[in-house]
């Protein structure tokens, strides 16, 4: 019982922290903001990692129950990451980190697409956030470039022999700036019309980086931090999942 | 010196928080200020979403529901990972 106490009152603080509410700020593109063409072609662009990250959800449950509670921790981590505002003081404006980085390291990048995509699928339906006709875009730069650059940028990190730690603060990192590449490059390639493209592109992406730089650096720390956490706690959950190799902790 | 840490995380991230901000259209999102601004620059405009739950404290008190369900997930998938799974693998049984 003494060693429940702290757990029960630490998932009531944490559930009151994050029950606090707040407006509805974020960086997914807003409802009607894609002409449908574009807002299609996205949404067959995410199918396939969406399809494959079901499946390989299947396959990893099966040969280990631990996935099951990962999967929770993650999937929960990043539907809150990617829908709660943190200001930032230095841009005077709020946004948010995406947490596809985190995701992508425990859960595998195919998984961490098909949470991006389940998070912004109810972010859409109840919270007024982004929107149904942009989920397909929303899925490809917030999941599968999220997803995908966090996780190219940790295995990055474990080739340069960095500690564990500063790979995973890469992976957040990568992951952060990533998805706003995606949300700029979706927006240029829509509706640059006849401005040169690499334009508006730089525009929009130069427009994020006053509040996502200091975002990432967030993001990256608090990815290198539960690395950490989870090396100290349980190394035999990195161990199944392959993420300890030669990297030093 | 943990217990005191944890204090004052905790401390900043209520102090931080928008929700506790007395005036908070000071903090527009990005969503505002680039986003939806470089779309009507390029002649889109955002329209209300299909279901459109921004109507008096409706949102809010989904936001809160969201943010605690979440936390709560989080909470139990932590303490069956970190505490009885970390219990379980030393258990010499």
């Amino acid at each position: 019982m003494p060693t429940r106490r702290p757990t029960i009152l630490l998932q009531l603080l944490a559930a009151v922290l994050l029950g606090l509410p707040s407006q509805a700020w974020a960086m997914h593109i807003s409802e009607g903001i894609l002409p449908p063409g574009w807002a299609l072609l996205w949404f067959l662009v995410a199918a396939p990692f969406v399809g494959w990250g079901v499946v390989q959800i299947q396959r990893r449950k099966a040969i280990d129950p631990a996935y099951i509670p990962l999967l929770g921790i993650f999937g929960a981590a990043v539907f809150v990451f990617s829908c709660f505002p943190i200001p930032v003081p230095v841009a005077g404006s709020t946004a948010h980190p995406a947490g596809t980085g985190m995701s992508a390291i425990f859960l595998g990048p195919f998984a961490s697409v098909v949470v991006a995509f389940i998070s912004l699928l109810l972010q859409a339906l109840f919270l007024a956030h982004g929107g149904l006709t942009t989920l397909g875009g929303n899925t490809l730069s917030m999941g599968v470039l999220g997803s995908f650059s966090g996780y190219a940028a940790f295995k990055l990190g474990r080739l340069l022999r960095l500690n564990l730690f500063w790979c995973g603060f890469l992976a957040g990192m990568a992951a952060d700036l990533f998805t706003y590449f995606g949300t700029a490059g979706e927006m240029a390639l829509a509706l640059h019309g006849t401005q040169p493209l690499l334009s508006v592109l730089g525009q929009i992406y130069l427009a994020f980086m006053p509040t996502q730089i200091p975002l990432s650096l967030l993001e990256g720390a608090v990815t290198g931090g539960m690395l950490v956490y989870v090396h100290k706690h349980r190394p035999d959950i990195l161990r199944k999942l392959k993420v300890l190799g030669e990297v030093r902790a | 010196m943990k217990r005191w840490l944890v204090a004052l995380s905790l401390g900043l991230v209520l102090v931080a928080h928008p929700a506790l901000a007395a005036d908070q259209p000071k903090w527009p999102g990005v969503d505002e200020v680039v986003v939806e601004k470089f779309a009507k620059e390029l002649g889109r405009e955002a329209r209300e979403p299909y279901i459109n739950t921004d109507q008096g404290d409706l949102l809010l008190f989904l936001f809160a529901l969201a943010g605690a369900t979440g936390g709560f997930v989080i909470g139990y998938c932590w303490h069956k990972l970190f505490v009885a799974g970390k219990t379980e693998r030393e258990s010499p049984n």
